[in-house]
């Protein structure tokens, strides 16, 4: 057994406390929106300069003008404001992000992690993410444990070109949730059914409890 | 007391004098503030050896509206300034991508944090800065660094264009801007960082005066023309087709 998409984004929102600002990647992060929070009050961030976004559009209601960074049509939260590029950019670098949530290709024990340039491409995928992972508090990653040969992607040392270094705060794959501590990974929960020995063999460095 | 009117009766009147190897920076995130029209037009054109900068090249995505990719595959374009050259889920691919790898047009991919800055340090006339984003990466292979209060940062030069085209949601005849929700992104920053700054407008452009000087987002003295969007008008302001 192991999570799902939304049960990883269920786990992971479970670390997401009261008062955070907190920003979004594209594709899996997404995902967290839908989580309840129950008693807890987040505030969304999106690059695209939208501060304080709720849930997705529903359909026939949809404004054209207002898109998160996944190009989702979302809904603005009581309270929410709009910035342009500069300014929501000032807000990541200037520290108050309280945690990104970032998909990924590659995450390493010594907290650096790869998720803009594949193998072999000229081409990188960077939009935000240097700005948010440089300069959030926190760095989420939500990511698939293996490649779909089964390569691991939780390794001592990224082998992809990195796209900040030693900034990653939480791992969470469909295996459980993972944080670098320089070295190793150390588990902080398991999904249900998912043995040590299981993350061990998936995962290309040392594991810990 | 007369005024200067900055309305232009098309978009092929807007564009005609964009010469060739001109710097055009392009407002937009995802479709919110795109100006497919002024693209449409610039394809018409024809200008060539340009330097696009925008947030991507675009093109992902079905419908396809009018984008940096199209000018490159209608052989305008001589180099890109993007923090994408290339698509965001593995699964799609931008058109841009294949002349990038063939080397038949340049890129330099900056990111999209360190991107609105350089626009807006140059519109504010700072010409450098210093910045963490990317610091310990591939980018900043070569450059300078220092540190700065015990923390490594990197060099980054403002980014200035000759030529801005932007859509809005309103303007008045002065060339005072409103943006609505998410399309602002970057049409504020280009708008100071270019010197022909080019806006297409979704809603009837006002008089001089109907903008509450409070309300402008970009004021007109850094717009030089206006188009109105017809009511035909190439691309939804409302509510895009959804695939």
């Amino acid at each position: 057994m192991s999570w799902t998409r939304p049960q990883m984004a269920e786990r992971l929102a479970r670390e997401l406390q009261d008062g955070w600002i907190v920003n979004l990647g594209v594709g899996m992060p997404t995902l967290i929106c839908d989580v309840p929070l129950g008693d807890r009050e987040v505030i969304f961030h999106a690059e695209n300069g939208v501060i304080g976004f709720g849930p997705v559009a529903p359909p026939g209601q949809e404004d054209v003008n207002l898109v998160d960074a996944s190009r989702r049509h979302i809904t603005l939260n009581p309270g929410a404001a709009i910035v342009h590029h500069a300014d929501s950019f000032a807000l990541i670098r200037g520290g108050r992000i309280d945690v990104t949530v970032l998909g990924s290709y590659e995450a390493a024990a010594n907290g650096d992690f790869a998720n803009w340039k594949v193998k072999g491409a000229k081409g990188g995928v960077i939009g935000g993410a240097m700005d948010l992972a440089a300069c959030a508090k926190r760095v989420f990653l939500m990511m698939e444990h293996r490649m779909r040969g089964g390569t691991p992607r939780l390794l001592a040392r990224c082998t992809l070109p990195i796209t900040a270094r030693g900034v990653v705060t939480l791992v969470v794959t469909e295996l459980g949730l993972f944080s670098p501590t320089g070295e190793s990974f150390k588990v902080h929960d398991l999904a249900p059914g998912v043995g040590l020995d299981q993350v061990r063999a998936a995962t290309a460095c040392p594991v810990t409890e | 007391m007369a005024r200067r009117s900055k309305i232009v009766g098309g978009f092929d009147a807007a564009v005609a004098d964009i010469p060739d190897g001109a710097t055009i920076a392009f407002g937009g995130f995802a479709l919110p503030g795109s100006p497919f029209n002024l693209i449409a037009a610039l394809l018409r054109q024809g200008a060539k050896r340009l330097t696009c900068i925008g947030n991507t090249t675009g093109g992902a995505h079905k419908p396809r509206n009018p984008d940096i990719g199209m000018l490159v595959e209608n052989g305008q374009v001589a180099k890109v300034i993007c923090s994408f050259t290339a698509a965001p889920r593995a699964s799609d691919q931008l058109p841009f991508t294949p002349f990038y790898e063939r080397g038949e047009v340049d890129a330099e991919i900056v990111p999209q944090g360190t991107l609105a800055e350089r626009l807006r340090a140059a519109g504010a006339g700072i010409p450098a800065f210093y910045t963490p984003t990317a610091v310990g990466t591939e980018l900043a292979e070569g450059r300078e660094t220092r540190i700065i209060n015990s923390r490594e940062v990197l060099l980054e030069y403002a980014l200035p264009a000759d030529v801005a085209l932007l859509r809005a949601h309103q303007a008045d005849e002065a060339g005072n801007l409103r943006f609505r929700r998410a399309q602002r992104n970057f049409g504020p920053l280009m708008a100071t960082a270019a010197k022909l700054v080019i806006v297409e407008v979704e809603e009837p452009i006002l008089p001089a005066g109907a903008i509450d000087p409070d309300d402008v987002h970009t004021p007109g003295i850094y717009v030089h023309r206006l188009v109105q969007i017809p009511p035909d008008g190439s691309w939804p302001s409302r509510k895009e087709a959804t695939p």
